[in-house]
């Protein structure tokens, strides 16, 4: 069981990592703050007895998208001097507002606190993943298939053009 | 064996993207029109083949036993139709890429997404379980921001950008609403869910969820208020591509997915009929007040197609038989004439080289097949009969009357002339009249831009006419599902 | 005393409430395109983390953990689409400021 002092302490490092992620106002930094969401995500899947859930959320999430976040950084030209400047405290004063409506929600769930009438289904048979995954959902499998295929073509059409406008800016 | 649906198009695509078939990409189109032509075929033809048990060595491969019924061969039957219309656009207006250098073909990508979004749809339509609706929406979703962005032009990448955020939210609330769904119902399958519901029906986290789930469906199928992606991905898509969104994709993930799961899950509670009501009529009328101040020609249809969502969405709130056969009727003959749209606006963009209303005039002398399909297809839309869009809207008038709805009907009358306004002055600026300067050498759209609109509008009209035949056989066995 | 299955569901959407919050907020408030993104993430998290959620409650965890994967291969293929779109639109308006994306109106 995780009912223990790790499971509303991992929550509250998963919001307050959401949140730098969102206040910080460097992009490189806020793409960090994703991974490290993505981890701590990944440890409380690992406590609920979802170990391959997790490693996929920690290798994936963490690890291939964050890949992909700095590559757009980095291919995308950052602002620079003044105007970076006035960026900046043009998005602290648009966002020193978050800390605040997150309190404030959070209050207000925690003071109504609404009864929740759960209606339990009984357990389940199937316990082991790949028996599920392979058994029963084979579906999503195919589902997976079409969208993995769908997506190497759009990162084919999407970023063949650079080569395309390299040459036609040159000649 | 409706898996074959998705299995086989899986099938061809692979094979028309391994690395020794790269000689063949003139095959691809071919190879997706013979798939929706086959499609269409067997709804026609041999419907029992969709119905019959799964007893088959694929069913077992697959475990899956979709549950197909009259609405799931309805929404086959307009997926075919309107992917090989747009296949056949692409055809037309997507250009090869002709510059050496480039190793990819841009026209056969296009080809190869559309056969997976029109996959996806199919899974969507066959879906019986939440998360396999969800892993559809998806795929037909993703294919389309890439299609979207396929031209690359500034407008592109912002129509799908836009388009992106706002099915992603949706999705999460989708997302959100089947995952309190199985804390429910412990399983996702659309008859454990129902029985989950029926049990508990005031329990607060269905309440949370079904909301979750609608307003998902509201924003994928692009109703009031929560339109502002669709004009801007309609009009910005490339003309091949619009005629596939406007005509199926956002019906099929919106409108077709929130009648399935009202009927198959959710059922129609008094507060969900009179939502439905309120949003639909407030899609018809605003969708159709902005289409009248539009100058750009496929957004002046963007806002049409909102309007018209307004109307299916309408017959659903009813809740009877007849509205909602009304509704999926209004779908399918929204499907053709749309596309025949979209169609004719690719043709006129393609050949004037312009999208904007006020440049143009009398078109219809040079264009004369354009000119007069267009002319079938607006009237169908505004509702004159005999042509199919009159009978659609009249049943879903007449359910809307019999259910006591009177304002509502009498708002879908308005509507309707709203629709006939605009359109009449769309085809003022466009089609008659004088013909504009610079145009004196324009020429009509060639044979793959014909043969689609001819077939569209033959089938308007031949709907419109058949209507006795069609009622028998495809509109009365929707009385079954309810 | 509240069960426990209570308190493991009720602490857990609390904070995926809150998380959300600071997901939407992000989404509506930003300028930057990829920060939008980033805000998508933290949605897809929170979702992610209902689903788990409720896989655990009720015992289905082999079935939730099913989806999660499911979602994350679905989520990346988005993400990467979506960082192309967002690459092609910089090249296009030289910003990745959203008030450049202004151009379709009406």
């Amino acid at each position: 069981m995780i009912i223990d002092v790790f499971y509303p302490v991992l929550l509250f490092l998963l919001l307050l990592a959401g949140i730098w992620t969102v206040m910080t106002l460097n992009l490189l930094k806020s793409a960090i703050g994703l991974a490290l969401t993505s981890a701590i995500l990944a440890l409380l899947l690992f406590r609920m007895d979802a170990p391959l859930a997790g490693v996929f959320e920690l290798s994936v999430c963490a690890g291939l998208i964050t890949v992909v976040f700095i590559s757009a950084i980095s291919l995308t030209k950052p602002l620079e001097g003044a105007e970076a400047q006035a960026r900046d405290r043009s998005r602290i004063k648009r966002f020193i507002y978050l800390p605040i409506i997150v309190a404030i929600v959070g209050g207000i769930l925690y003071a109504l606190h609404p009864h929740l009438d759960l209606f339990l289904p009984p357990d389940s048979l199937e316990t082991d993943v790949r028996q599920v995954l392979w058994n029963v959902r084979r579906l999503d499998l195919v589902g997976q298939i079409l969208i993995i295929l769908a997506g190497v073509f759009g990162v084919v059409i999407l970023f063949k053009d650079r080569a395309d406008t390299k040459g036609g800016t040159k000649s | 064996m409706p898996v074959l649906l998705i299995i086989v198009p899986l099938l061809a695509l692979l094979a028309l993207n391994l690395p020794w078939m790269r000689l063949m990409n003139r095959l691809a189109l071919w190879v997706g029109l013979i798939l929706c032509l086959t499609q269409a075929c067997l709804v026609i033809y041999a419907p029992a083949f969709f119905l019959e048990a799964p007893s088959l060595w694929l069913g077992r491969l697959f475990l899956f036993e979709p549950s197909v019924d009259y609405l799931s061969l309805v929404m086959f039957l307009a997926i075919a139709i309107v992917g090989a219309a747009a296949l056949m656009v692409c055809r037309y207006s997507i250009h090869t890429a002709a510059e050496p250098g480039t190793c990819a073909n841009n026209r056969f990508l296009v080809i190869n997404l559309v056969i997976l979004a029109l996959t996806g749809m199919n899974g969507v339509v066959l879906a019986n379980d939440l998360f396999s609706l969800y892993v559809f929406l998806e795929i037909t979703a993703v294919a389309s921001y890439i299609l979207i962005a396929a031209e690359k032009g500034r407008d592109a990448f912002e129509g799908a950008f836009k388009y992106l955020i706002m099915s992603a939210v949706a999705t999460a609330l989708i997302l959100a609403a089947i995952a309190l769904l199985m804390l429910t119902a412990g399983d996702l399958s659309y008859v454990n869910i129902k029985l989950a519901i029926m049990a508990s029906p005031h329990s607060g986290v269905v309440l949370a969820a079904v909301a979750m789930l609608v307003v998902g469906l509201f924003i994928k199928g692009g109703l009031i208020p929560f339109h502002g992606w669709l004009p801007d991905a309609y009009s910005a898509a490339p003309a091949a591509i619009s005629v596939l969104l406007a005509g199926i994709v956002t019906k099929t993930t919106g409108v077709y997915t929130l009648i399935r799961i009202v009927i198959s899950i959710i059922g129609l509670s008094d507060t969900l009929e009179n939502l439905l009501l309120f949003i639909g009529a407030a899609s018809m009328l605003v969708g159709a007040l902005a289409a009248l101040g539009q100058s750009d020609f496929k957004r002046m249809l963007a806002y049409s197609s909102i309007s018209q969502v307004g109307y299916m969405v309408l017959g659903l709130g009813t809740g009877t038989v007849l509205g909602i056969a009304g509704s999926i009727f209004h779908l399918f003959n929204h499907a053709i004439f749309k596309s025949l749209l979209f169609v004719n606006a690719a043709a006129v963009e393609q050949q004037t080289g312009t999208r904007d209303m006020n440049r143009m005039g009398g078109l219809a002398e040079k264009m004369p097949v354009t000119g007069c399909t267009s002319a079938i297809a607006f009237l169908s839309t505004a509702g004159i009969p005999p042509l199919a869009g009159f009978w659609s809207k009249l049943i879903i008038i007449i359910a809307l009357w019999q259910t006591g709805h009177i304002v509502y009907a009498s708002l879908a009358v308005l509507a309707s002339l709203l629709t006939l306004a605009y359109f009449l002055s769309m085809q003022r600026r466009v089609f008659f009249g004088k013909l504009a300067t610079g145009f004196e050498s324009l020429k009509e759209a060639n044979a793959w831009i014909l043969i689609p609109a001819c077939a569209l509008a033959l089938i308007t009209i031949g709907i419109g006419i058949g209507i006795p035949w069609l009622f028998e056989t495809f509109l009365l066995p929707i009385r079954s599902l309810l | 005393m509240m069960l426990p299955v209570h308190y493991l569901f009720s602490t857990g959407v609390f904070f995926i409430i809150l998380l959300t919050v600071t997901a939407l907020y992000c989404i509506l408030f930003s300028r930057n395109l990829i920060r939008i993104l980033i805000g998508l993430e933290l949605l897809t998290k929170a979702v992610t983390l209902l689903i788990a959620l409720a896989g655990y409650i009720t015992g289905h965890m082999a079935l939730a953990q099913t989806m999660i994967i499911t979602l994350i291969v679905i989520e990346v293929v988005v993400i990467a689409v979506a960082a192309g779109i967002v690459i092609g639109a910089q090249r296009h308006n030289q910003s990745l400021d959203v008030r450049t994306l202004r151009n379709l109106k009406g």
